[in-house]
């Protein structure tokens, strides 16, 4: 098992003992389940998939972009997907996974809210109890996801510590899940902590890839030259590359969120972009050996983008092993490339990305020479979480891609 | 007192500082923050405690994220940071009190800063430097056993024992693994979830006692002991000493007549734990 656990040097279990049964019990249960389809979890995972999630989404051929950039641009359409992001194929995943694992409880954390969205959307199909675990900075910047997963009855816990955001509320959850192992299970919302998490997630998410690769030869004929996904933990990047992994002539464009800059501030601990993959040095958080955003001396720094999706001070091991392979690339853009994506794609294309998924549409904009003749972009979801998010940012910015609010904006 | 009984004259008998320290009676072991709120404080705590009878003190290394740590702790955690605490401060903290306490120190510590110190990769030169500072063993709460193997062939090399802590939901395969690894003492949880000070015992406890009966190492039980009728209770159930740490981290968090506090509640737990060793166990036989 422990050469399983790990990517290369990557990965690995590094949890408090409490937690270690439970991580061998679902070890146990993802080798049966998902690994060897047991009672034929899989093939109602992709029934559920089908029928509640609304797969396989689309891939579309962006003709405007294509135009733009003199090039193919496919769009994966994974903002169709129900909830509006690729987290539902995970969260449905665990949370089904947990159910045949005789588990009466879930908790999971949310950054941007997503995945606590579609985790709160899994357990409310399925009939689990459901607690969310979010920081008050993302609680403020994502509030229409909190009331989301309010109405399917999930308990919405927040986290006030530290800066508020996702690793914080990663480590709440994991001591939710230290104190209640024995009939919760932790929905890891990414490709990140402890095996079997990064391979598991990787597992469910991998159907992106899955369709991309078959639509992208049946629309194009051939496969592409680059497949492009935003990177922030990293559960998108590799549902969208993995079964692309074996084709070596296609390239795999990870784009992290560079946010103001990539410089580390060290006085203050804090880095202002969430560029791990790039910049990171190898350490362990969360349970894995991996890149982290750190001091010299280990203390984990906060990270920024502003995308709350990508705001994230690690990423998940296989990515690292895949960079360090170079087999994936790492780049990354920063937060007003991201933002003017954002509304180029909402004018020329009629789809509202997430800020997320703006990132990997503005690596397009800026390096489209780099991506070959035939690309496939990952839109990971939906924008309509960031609408605050982005006009206030915009109006901050004076972007002029952004429409004007101001005359809208509630004056008596 | 310095661990210079790494790879001592007399090999057969080794018996580490640490364990050592159980050799009299049960032993009271205590926690604090290094650096909570300033490394001075921290010394003047670490004395008060030897002065109230802790026979070991385990002397926290703050890590920005420490998830096996209740709220209590967490703030110590945060509070030592933000005033400035680093490993090599750590270290000359340690190398200070080492020479002036005699009650081996113990480091506690998140993997992360032990795999990050020094210019080479993996966790010797953190190990080295502790030795050197005088720290006798090592608690790393999100080490499991299964990970362990380059840390404790350090703490081997440098002479420090590496603790590990037995869980309610420890299986006794695992058990079995981590005893042969183990040296010091072996770390009880007394309960599920992260630490803090609690008002009861937890049945969990006494399981985990009995399951430990045979082991050689000394046993000491910690998570939510703050009192000494705790001490006695965990005592007589069978166990060689008591870890408590959000209960003195709670008197440095209040900032008035910390020493003395400190003193006067390590004695408490101490004749706690005393108490509770001449009682007679009784077989908790379900």
């Amino acid at each position: 098992m422990s050469s399983e656990s790990k990517f290369g040097e990557y990965g690995g279990q590094y949890v408090p003992e409490a937690l270690m049964p439970a991580i061998e019990e679902l070890t146990d249960a993802y080798e049966r389940y998902v690994l060897d389809n047991e009672d034929g979890f899989m093939d109602e995972f992709r029934q559920r998939l089908r029928d509640f999630g609304g797969r396989p989404t689309p891939l579309q051929r962006a003709d405007r972009l294509s135009e733009r950039y003199d090039r193919e641009v496919y769009l994966k359409r994974e903002d169709l997907l129900h909830g509006g992001a690729h987290k539902l194929n995970n969260a449905l995943g665990q949370v089904l996974l947990a159910k045949y694992m005789g588990k009466e409880r879930i908790v999971a954390e949310t950054g941007a809210g997503q995945h606590g969205t579609a985790t709160a959307m899994a357990c409310a199909h399925l009939d689990v109890d459901c607690e969310i675990y979010m920081g008050r900075t993302d609680i403020n910047r994502q509030r229409p996801n909190v009331f989301r997963m309010r109405i399917h009855d999930a308990e919405v816990n927040p986290v006030d510590i530290g800066s508020g955001t996702l690793k914080e509320a990663i480590n709440e959850t994991m001591r939710d899940w230290a104190t209640n192992v024995e009939d919760t299970h932790y929905v890891i919302g990414s490709v990140v902590g402890p095996h079997p998490f990064p391979r598991m997630v990787r597992d469910f998410q991998s159907v992106i890839s899955e369709e991309a690769r078959d639509q992208i030869r049946a629309k194009a004929g051939r496969l592409p030259d680059s497949v492009v996904a935003c990177a922030g933990g990293g559960s998108n990047t590799m549902g969208a590359f993995h079964e692309f992994v074996g084709d070596g002539d296609v390239d795999l464009v990870a784009v992290e969120a560079g946010g103001s800059g990539l410089a580390i501030d060290e006085e203050e601990e804090l880095a202002p972009h969430s560029a791990s993959l790039s910049t990171g040095d190898d350490g362990v958080l969360h349970g894995a050996r991996t890149k982290l955003l750190q001091s010299r001396d280990g203390q984990i720094l906060e990270s920024h983008s502003v995308s709350a999706g990508l705001d994230y001070s690690g990423v998940g091991p296989e990515l690292a092993h895949l960079a360090d392979e170079g087999r994936v690339t790492p780049v990354n853009v920063g937060d007003d490339a991201a933002l003017e994506a954002f509304h180029r794609l909402s004018k020329t294309e009629g789809i509202i990305p997430a800020l997320e998924s703006s990132h990997a549409l503005a690596y397009l904009e800026e390096h489209p020479d780099e991506l070959g003749d035939l690309v496939v972009v990952n839109v990971s979801g939906r924008g309509d979480k960031d609408l605050d998010t982005v006009i206030e940012e915009s109006a901050r910015r004076n972007l002029d891609a952004a429409p004007t609010m101001e005359v809208f904006d509630g004056e008596q | 007192m310095s661990s210079d009984g790494a790879g001592g004259a007399d090999e057969s008998a080794t018996e580490s500082d640490v364990e050592a320290a159980f050799a009299d009676g049960p032993a009271l072991l205590s926690y604090v923050v290094a650096g909570d709120p300033d490394a001075e404080s921290t010394a003047e705590y670490v004395r008060a405690l030897a002065r109230g009878g802790a026979d070991v003190i385990e002397l926290g290394l703050p890590f920005s994220e420490p998830i096996a740590e209740g709220p209590t702790i967490q703030q110590a955690i945060r509070r030592a940071l933000d005033a400035g605490m680093t490993p090599d401060r750590y270290f000359d903290l340690a190398a200070e009190l080492s020479e002036e306490v005699d009650v081996p120190l113990v480091c506690m510590t998140y993997y992360n800063l032990i795999y990050q110190y020094g210019s080479e990769e993996g966790p010797e030169p953190f190990v080295a430097a502790a030795a050197e500072a005088g720290i006798s063993g090592l608690i790393v709460p999100d080490l499991p056993v299964d990970e362990s193997a380059p840390l404790k062939a350090a703490c081997e090399d440098h002479g420090l024992d590496l603790v590990f802590i037995v869980a309610p939901t420890t299986t006794d395969e695992r058990l079995g693994r981590m005893l042969d690894r183990a040296s010091g003492f072996v770390y009880v949880q007394g309960r599920l979830g992260t630490t803090g000070a609690r008002s009861d015992v937890s049945s969990e406890t006494h399981g985990s006692l009995d399951r430990l009966a045979e082991t050689d190492l000394p046993k000491a039980v910690g998570f939510g002991i703050s009192e000494r009728e705790h001490a006695r209770e965990i005592v007589a159930g069978g166990a060689d000493g008591v870890v408590v740490g959000s209960e003195f981290v709670d008197i440095v968090a209040s900032g008035e007549n910390v020493a003395d506090r400190l003193e006067a509640k390590a004695r408490e737990l101490k004749q706690g734990a005393l108490d509770g060793a001449t009682e007679v166990p009784e077989p908790e036989g379900k």
